[in-house]
């Protein structure tokens, strides 16, 4: 499951980085939405990685990393996510309006002559 | 007053919660100027104008308090130290909030010259703004500094697209998908070292990272480093600077002038993580981890900052705006700045600090400056002969002034930091690059800007003629320009304000480089702030509603 996970943070960010150096400002928001999803996958992995364990300490025993899941990550991927969103909003409105004054969907405002 | 009595009149009025005002209070402020502004009350202007007063005022008491000397921790939530989010006082911090606020009450003042009015929620934005760059000055957590950089970020995407052009619009795109992108990488190196010391507390990062096994050395300088590239691209060094002239040069006068202590946030989360985190400088043990990631850092560091003094001073001669212009010197003090750091040394860091107060406030003045300019020659704002409207005489005067200042020449401030900064940097190996470079591009601004202030005064009447209607010249529209390009006495009370505490630093010189000196030494060494931060006790619970759950039987 490391494998898959660590397989799908690289490709996440390879396409956002790739989209990202394109010069539609479509395709740069994309880039963007998948290298924040990369980031928020990276940011829940680093946490360690644990299937059936809880972030809560219930019951007994020793609550070490071992037994249970690290629930810092958890609420970074959370403030991680509501930050990116939002941006990425006024990212949208921002593109929306610039194609609207300049006519192009270029990021520079004119098409390279 | 003696410091000594103003610290101690401060922590009395403001009940030991003074450190959490300066993010609560323009908070508080730009929520409640987002209601007023949309019903259009006349309380908007006052309320706005009070709450950046009072944040001065407050800034000046906190100043007080840190100059003391002593390390002051802020447990948030009343949660201790590691776990939950600290907020730290300490000279820097106290500093750069000062200078925060000097410098927004310059912007704002101008801004009611007509910009306030271009467009809507000028008022909260600025103070969003203004929360956010509190909030990365004074946090103690690194996930908690990327949060405040999100607020201020955030406030300055609307902050740039206030009344929007097209110019505008076009600097806004690339600035705020350039500033997404460093959000990223702050990110991935953030979880990083939260991976390696399992903290996020920078304090508690400085003491985990000297335990860092042999095997994870490499992983945290690679954080490090991600790091070290987020906070370039605010502080705008060498690769990473190409967003700034265009953004800035498109942003509008009081807009640009607050943003120029923008740049100031990279480069004091530059210094803090070196010398916290990392612990560059003095007091950690040669061979260790963290010597291992300063060593690799700082000549890179410095590297980059002398090739950026280099394209700065290039970007200076050849720009073909007053505003671009500007703009440039913006990033020439910000390579002299990570210069500073990147040396490393206590001297360097103290010239650094000094030549900073003096290179924010001169930078903000030449933006309003250069607004007026512009406006006084019908919003144009290339660098050629023009008829000048209205009384040319006190923009040239200002003009002799800011650029004094801002090259380097005694009398004023600018000279006493860069004589400092030299005179330090010739004890360190660097020497002979720090002192040709950084005397190049000084000599290279004063071409620069004496072609400039020539072609901008003293050449005006000769070719009317040749030049262009207004009308087709200006980047905005007639109507925009209409409102706002009329000189009000607010817009030369402000620049003369910020003239006068240019002035002042100069003839301040001695009390404000004993404090800078000492906010260096403060800087390099760690084990106060670690002590402060990790020792803080939370305050005992007034009342105590675990205790009363227990007496209800609520609580298991």
């Amino acid at each position: 499951m490391l494998l898959l996970l660590a397989i799908g943070i690289g490709v996440l960010t390879s396409c956002g980085i790739w989209l990202l150096l394109r010069a539609r400002s479509f395709d740069v928001i994309l880039g963007l939405a998948l290298l924040t999803y990369a980031v928020n996958l990276f940011i829940f992995a680093m946490g360690r990685v644990k299937v059936n364990a809880m972030p809560i300490l219930e019951g007994a025993g020793p609550f070490t990393l071992d037994n249970t899941s690290d629930p810092v990550p958890q609420a970074l991927v959370l403030t991680a996510i509501v930050i990116s969103f939002a941006m990425s909003a006024v990212l949208l409105a921002i593109a929306l309006r610039a194609r609207s004054e300049t006519g192009t969907d270029h990021i520079d405002g004119q098409e390279r002559k | 007053m003696s410091t000594a009595a103003a610290g101690a009149v401060s922590s009395l009025v403001l009940g030991g919660h003074g450190i959490v005002m300066a993010i609560v209070l323009p908070l508080v402020m730009g929520s409640v100027l987002v209601v007023l502004e949309k019903f259009k009350s006349r309380w908007v202007v006052p309320l706005s104008v009070g709450a950046t007063l009072a944040l001065l005022v407050l800034s000046m008491l906190l100043l007080a308090q840190a100059h003391s000397g002593h390390t002051q921790a802020y447990l948030l939530g009343n949660w201790q130290a590691p776990f939950g989010i600290s907020l730290v006082l300490d000279r820097l911090s106290a500093l750069m909030l000062v200078l925060m606020a000097v410098v927004s009450c310059g912007a704002l003042l101008y801004a009611l010259g007509g910009d306030h009015q271009r467009g809507e929620h000028f008022h909260s934005l600025f103070q969003y703004q203004l929360m956010g760059l509190a909030g990365a000055f004074l946090t103690a957590d690194l996930f908690n500094l990327f949060v405040f950089f999100e607020v201020l970020l955030a406030a300055s995407y609307g902050l740039l697209l206030h009344g929007a052009s097209r110019a505008r619009l076009r600097a806004s795109l690339h600035y705020v998908t350039f500033n997404l992108v460093g959000s990223a990488l702050f990110l991935f190196a953030v979880s990083l070292l939260y991976a390696l010391t399992g903290t996020l507390n920078m304090a508690d990062m400085a003491v985990k990272l000297q335990q860092l096994g042999p095997q994870d050395v490499r992983l945290a300088q690679a954080a490090a480093l991600m790091l070290l590239v987020v906070f370039a691209v605010k502080a705008a060094l060498l690769p990473l600077y190409f967003w700034l002239p265009d953004t800035y040069a498109a942003a509008s006068g009081p807009v640009a002038a607050l943003f120029a202590i923008m740049t100031k946030v990279g480069v004091y989360a530059i210094a803090r993580t070196t010398a916290l985190i990392f612990g560059a400088g003095a007091g950690v043990e040669a061979g260790s981890v963290a010597a291992d990631i300063a060593g690799m850092a700082m000549p890179v560091l410095v590297t980059l900052a002398l090739a950026t003094l280099v394209l700065a001073a290039i970007g200076v001669m050849a720009a073909r705006r007053l505003r671009g212009l500007v703009s440039y010197l913006v990033v020439a003090s910000a390579g002299t700045l990570l210069l500073a750091i990147g040396l490393g040394t206590v001297q360097t860091l103290g010239a650094g600090l000094f030549y900073m107060v003096n290179s924010t406030l001169v930078a903000a003045t030449w933006f309003l400056l250069a607004d007026r300019i512009s406006a006084a020659r019908g919003d144009v704002d290339m660098l050629r002969p023009r008829v000048m409207a209205g009384a040319w005489a006190p923009l040239g005067v200002a003009f002799v002034v800011a650029s004094v200042a801002v090259a380097g020449m005694p009398p004023l401030a600018g000279f006493f930091g860069k004589a400092l900064l030299l005179q330090a940097a010739a004890l360190t190996p660097w020497a002979v690059w720090v002192v040709a470079l950084v005397l190049a591009s000084s000599l290279a601004t004063m071409v620069a800007l004496a072609r400039a202030g020539s072609s901008l005064f003293w050449k005006p009447a000769t070719e009317t003629a040749a030049q262009p209607p207004l009308s087709t010249s200006g980047g905005m529209s007639a109507s925009t320009s209409l409102n706002t390009s009329a000189t009000r006495p607010v817009h030369g009370i402000a620049i003369i304000g910020l003239l006068i505490t240019v002035v002042a630093l100069a003839l301040l010189a001695g009390p404000v480089n004993g404090y800078t000196e000492a906010a260096a030494q403060q800087m390099v060494q760690r084990q106060p702030y670690i002590d402060a931060v990790l020792g803080a006790r939370p305050v005992p619970a007034a009342y105590d509603v675990r205790k009363e759950m227990h007496e209800r039987g609520e609580f298991k």
